[in-house]
């Protein structure tokens, strides 16, 4: 049966599920060569040390196993010859909102993106298809001496920071996606925060896929200097496509020397998309990196944000909710690598699986040896809303030495009928019953997303606790 | 019309019959006690009525002013207006007090009409300050660490927000201390009123002390087996309950 209130919401769903008629200048065709990747530099013009990074990266690819012997099988369904690696509109960032396109502005207005965030577009980064099709650094920011470009625009304006950083926190051979992404990347941001400077908005960034097979791959590397902070917010809504579609991201964070970095992450892909992301940091002494992150929607999402402390006394911490719907796969978790001494990392995890949904804890936190006075602590929860609905968890906790302190705490739950009878007889219908408890479930770590994020994620939820039930 | 009626109700749990032919009648504007043992069926009256998807109704009817509800969700009787003071509520970890019931208001407007926050908190609390609920809890999680008498209040505090024209309070007495008593029953009583019929299952005479109740109905082996006054009470609180079932 459907209500008039589910029609309504379904009508609503749709919002994200178009597509404009956009001119795409430059198109690579589909598939991957070493011409592709010749194609890619020429078109946006990449130095050499570019060029030569990405045939190396290439090859790598070429020669990496998929890794589906720890990983899921549907990795063997992508089908690398009939994606699109490089499609743009030929634009340069644009600076000012009145440049970007009517088309692009409609693209946001579509997406419901609201007033008060338009406002902020004025210190927005947002990428349309492989470009940035708008990027404005906000004055103040830029007053303050931080850079805020595409990665593009970063690798030739700022080559003596990009270089020294660029692929060192997650080398290009990591895994096979992250070869992927070296060889074709595009789009993506590049930020760098001068010493001592404490950015007060977030930066923010769109990101949306909006050609058939098409690939996205953008790269983003952000660099906090000695006691800078600043926090980085992108979010994702795709349309709806009948072929698959792969997302591989490379994001890499490093924080100097008492300097902090929170990277705070919205997807909602739809079910067709792999979404295979590697996102990693490196904090120095007495630094900070948190990744916040939300996981909805895709075919199969792969992402364990993961933090390198290099420096004594430095924290490292993952927030990561996952939302596993009907015959998708979320296979998410975090990397803890200790290297110094009093280093911290935190681990919180909470993941819903409905229909045949299937969400995949993934943790591993490594303390060797030689190091003391480390801890970790980690909490994973699985809420399961059907009974077809599947949870796995494999954390790998290494840990060596004496004197460090490790917590490790799991649990799975299932949403309990008297609750939802209970919250029935208050008048709620057993599908608003559930959204509430589902959102109750992660409303400790919606909380630490900023206000308009928690807000789209509570209606995340409630849209798709709707398909669930009945 | 205007009364809650339940008749010759048979309900079981699995194929073990716990109602076994039950009548009573609840009219707007009063209140009637029932008593009885513990294990005679009173929560099990309580939640068929509220459409517990446990209980099969196997014969006999309920009807809020008329109309049958036994065909209708949870959620449908209770927008009616049929609302039930759990004997044990439920914790729902994460969501607060404020949302909750806010959510439970937003429900029974119309599609589209969205609730006003302001007018909203102002009626919650107003009410809250009623039943002597600090304004923190609004922010706690619903039930959650909550003590027995925290928990009662907070029953009291949503059925005072969803105005229902029927609620039944199932043992809100129990775990209470005398000054949570007074509270409550004061709770309760303010919202006597000519339009709300009241059913309040007790195991004690001393929460009718508060709420004094028009008809007083003891239960045993799942149905009604003596119906009196207020005084009826006082009797089976001083004689037990043997002298009725063994008649
Ligand atoms: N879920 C259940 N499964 C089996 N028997 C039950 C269940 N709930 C209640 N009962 C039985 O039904 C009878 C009535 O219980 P209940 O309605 O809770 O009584 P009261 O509220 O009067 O103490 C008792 O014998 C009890 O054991
Ligand atoms: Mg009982």
């Amino acid at each position: 049966m459907k209500t008039d209130i589910q029609s309504q919401i379904e009508a609503d769903r749709s919002v994200g599920d178009f597509r404009y008629d956009v001119d795409y200048a430059y198109d690579a065709g589909v598939g991957l060569s070493e011409a592709t990747i010749d194609y890619i530099c020429d078109v946006k013009k990449d130095p050499d040390w570019v060029r030569a990074f990405r045939k190396e990266a290439y090859r790598k690819f070429l020669a990496m196993p998929m890794p589906t012997h720890w990983a899921t099988k549907d990795l063997e369904n992508i089908v690398f010859e009939n994606i699109r690696y490089y499609l743009s509109q030929g634009q340069a960032p644009k600076r000012t909102w009145e440049e970007v396109p009517e088309d692009v502005k409609r693209t946001f207005e579509r997406l419901g993106i609201p007033e008060q965030e338009r406002k902020f577009l004025a210190g927005v980064e947002a990428q349309f298809d492989s470009e940035a099709a708008y990027s404005n650094i906000k004055a103040a920011v830029g007053e303050q001496g931080v850079i805020f470009v595409g990665s593009a625009e970063g690798l030739k304006d700022h080559p003596e920071i990009f270089k020294k950083w660029f692929g060192k926190v997650i080398p290009t051979g990591d895994n096979k996606f992250s070869a992927l992404n070296s060889a074709v990347f595009s789009g993506g941001s590049f930020i760098y925060v001068p010493p001592g400077v404490k950015v007060s908005h977030p930066l923010q960034a769109y990101f949306r896929i909006n050609a058939q097979n098409f690939g996205q791959f953008e790269r983003t590397l952000i660099i906090a200097d000695e006691g800078a902070e600043v926090t980085y917010m992108e979010g994702c809504t795709a349309p709806k496509f009948e072929t698959a579609t792969l997302h591989s991201a490379v994001v890499e964070l490093v924080a100097l020397k008492g300097a902090k970095i929170q990277y705070i992450t919205v997807q909602n892909w739809s079910s067709n998309v792999f979404n295979l992301v590697t996102k990693r940091g490196l904090a120095h002494e007495d630094a900070e990196i948190k990744w916040i992150d939300c996981n909805i929607g895709s075919r199969l999402t792969m992402k364990y944000p993961g933090v390198i402390m290099k420096g004594r006394r430095a924290r490292g911490e993952v927030v990561s909710i996952a939302l596993a719907g009907d015959g998708q796969h979320q296979d998410t978790g975090a990397k803890m690598v200790h290297a110094a001494d009093e280093t911290t990392s935190n681990i919180i995890s909470k993941s819903i699986s409905l229909g045949t949904g299937r969400s995949t804890y993934r943790g591993m936190v490594h303390i060797p040896k030689h190091l003391k006075k480390c801890k970790n602590n980690t909490e994973c929860d699985a809420l399961l809303i059907n009974a077809e609905s599947r949870t796995d968890t494999y954390p790998a906790i290494t840990v060596r030495g004496q004197g460090h302190s490790v917590q490790h705490e799991a649990s799975v739950s299932q949403i309990n009928a008297e609750q939802i009878f209970y919250m029935q007889q208050r008048g709620l219908s057993e599908a608003a019953a559930m959204s509430l408890a589902v959102n109750g479930f992660v409303n400790d770590l919606v909380q630490q997303f900023p206000m308009e994020y928690s807000v789209e994620l509570k209606r995340l939820i409630d849209l798709e606790m709707e398909g669930s039930v009945g | 019309m205007s009364t809650l009626s339940i008749c010759n109700l048979h309900a079981s749990i699995g194929d073990k019959p716990i109602l076994r032919g039950l009548t009573l009648e609840i009219p707007k504007g009063q209140v009637h006690a029932i008593m009885g043992k513990n294990g005679s069926g009173k929560s099990t009256l309580a939640k068929v009525m509220a459409g517990h998807p446990d209980y099969t109704v196997t014969s006999g009817d309920v009807l809020l002013d008329g109309e049958s509800i036994l065909a209708m969700e949870p959620d449908q009787r209770a927008r009616l207006g049929l609302f039930l003071a759990f004997q044990y509520p439920m914790e729902i970890p994460g969501v607060t007090i404020a949302n909750f019931i806010r959510a439970a208001v937003q429900s029974r407007l119309p599609q589209g009409e969205e609730l006003e926050a302001t007018d909203y908190y102002a009626d919650l609390y107003s009410k809250m300050d009623a039943l002597s609920i600090p304004r923190a809890f609004t922010s706690r999680s619903v039930n959650e660490g909550f003590s027995g008498g925290e928990k009662k209040r907070c029953e009291i505090l949503q059925m005072a927000m969803l105005q229902p024209k029927y609620a039944v309070l199932d043992e809100t007495d129990s775990g209470l201390d005398i000054d949570a008593l007074k509270i409550v029953s004061s709770g309760v009583n303010a919202l006597r009123s000519p339009e709300v019929g009241m059913l309040v299952i007790t195991h004690y005479q001393r929460l009718l002390d508060y709420i004094i109740p028009d008809k007083v109905h003891v239960m045993a082996e799942g149905k009604i087996v003596l119906s009196g006054e207020k005084d009826l009470a006082l009797k089976l609180e001083s004689e037990g309950y043997d002298w009725v079932t063994a008649s």
